[in-house]
């Protein structure tokens, strides 16, 4: 028997340390979105980016199976926007990061959204380098969503509620929510928006621009993000 | 399902492990996966196959070992099992995590060697 000791995702977790390296060298404020599909990843996206941009220079990277149809949605917004097609892969990893970003002056970036592919098992194992990681919730999904999907919510850093515009009509019951993130995930910041009506825009962004020292659940570090040990 | 990531990436490690060795055929691989890893066991099993096709690991065994999610608790000072999976609270004192401490494993352990 031959004693190994090593972290599967080793090379992921490389890759994504020296990007991570990057982005903090460059000054690029790196945040990822992720959600299970139809959660309202772009359409948040899309109003983020218009907004910043009147203040920052962002940029964003999207991931998908197949289509270029949220790229052009976010183009709209007048930020530089790039797609990733995984093919049959169902999340992107450090290396589809790295390879798109290669024409891109990170310099000239304070703020890059990732918007990882639309799932919420497969995404959770792999580190992007990005300095936040925010899980997106519909009030047109369950309750018990973070119970079935626990790890993607110890992995991210915040949660953030989306559509609450439609939270009435599906007696969407918040509390039930909170109470169960808070469960798989202590002390986890929960943020509530409707892309649709702008509530809770303001404070999100407010929140994305903050130091960050001031986000950073210290709970659960980036180091834990994947397993031991490195 | 991203299990078969997973399995190649075993594979590729197990392969540089074995260079470093210098030669010999391996039986069986050893992975220890954490009940919080998101990684499902039997998708894990099936990938493996399929990721050891026409490498030298093509007639290699994988052993899986699960790891159970422990917690630091803040009040009792110490690592704890948790009450029920996946809330993370203090199996003795119902407290919430400040951490996790096991149960987030992804990793290769060990291999053993066709004699």
């Amino acid at each position: 028997m031959v004693e190994v000791r090593r972290n599967i995702l080793k090379e992921n977790d490389l890759r994504a340390r020296h990007l991570r390296e990057r982005f903090h060298a460059a000054g690029t404020r790196v945040i990822s979105l992720v959600s299970g599909p139809g959660s309202g990843k772009t359409t948040l996206l899309e109003r983020l980016l218009t907004d910043l941009r009147r203040e920052y220079r962002v940029a964003a990277l999207v991931g998908d199976l197949a289509t270029e149809n949220d790229a052009r949605r976010l183009v709209r917004s007048g930020a530089p926007v790039k797609q990733i097609t995984t093919g049959t892969v169902c999340h992107l990893d450090a290396s589809m990061v790295e390879k798109s970003l290669a024409d891109w002056n990170m310099q000239e970036l304070q703020f890059l959204f990732i918007e990882n592919v639309g799932n919420l098992v497969c995404p959770s194992s792999f580190d992007l380098g990005e300095e936040l990681r925010l899980v997106l919730v519909s009030t047109t999904e369950g309750e018990d969503k973070p119970l079935k999907y626990p790890t993607i919510f110890n992995t991210a850093d915040v949660a953030v509620v989306t559509k609450l515009d439609l939270a009435e009509a599906t007696g969407f019951d918040f509390e039930t929510l909170a109470k169960n993130i808070s469960g798989v995930r202590p002390g986890m910041r929960i943020l509530k928006v409707s892309s649709r009506t702008g509530e809770g825009i303001e404070e999100l962004e407010r929140f994305l621009v903050a130091r960050q020292s001031d986000f950073k659940v210290p709970l659960f570090s980036k180091a834990e993000r994947s397993g031991a040990p490195k | 399902m991203h299990e078969l990531s997973i399995a190649l990436n075993i594979v590729d490690g197990v392969l540089e492990e074995l260079e470093r060795q210098g030669s010999g055929q391996v039986e069986t691989v050893h992975v220890r996966v954490g009940r919080l890893s998101g990684v499902d066991k039997d998708a894990l099993a099936f990938s493996y196959e399929v990721a050891c096709e026409g490498t030298a690991l093509e007639k290699s065994r994988l052993i899986i070992e699960d790891v159970d999610v422990a917690i630091f608790c803040p009040i009792c000072g110490g690592e704890r099992p948790t009450r029920e999976f996946p809330f993370l609270t203090c199996a003795e004192c119902g407290a919430s995590a400040e951490r996790i401490v096991h149960g987030k494993e992804l990793e290769i352990t060990a291999m053993e060697m066709v004699t």
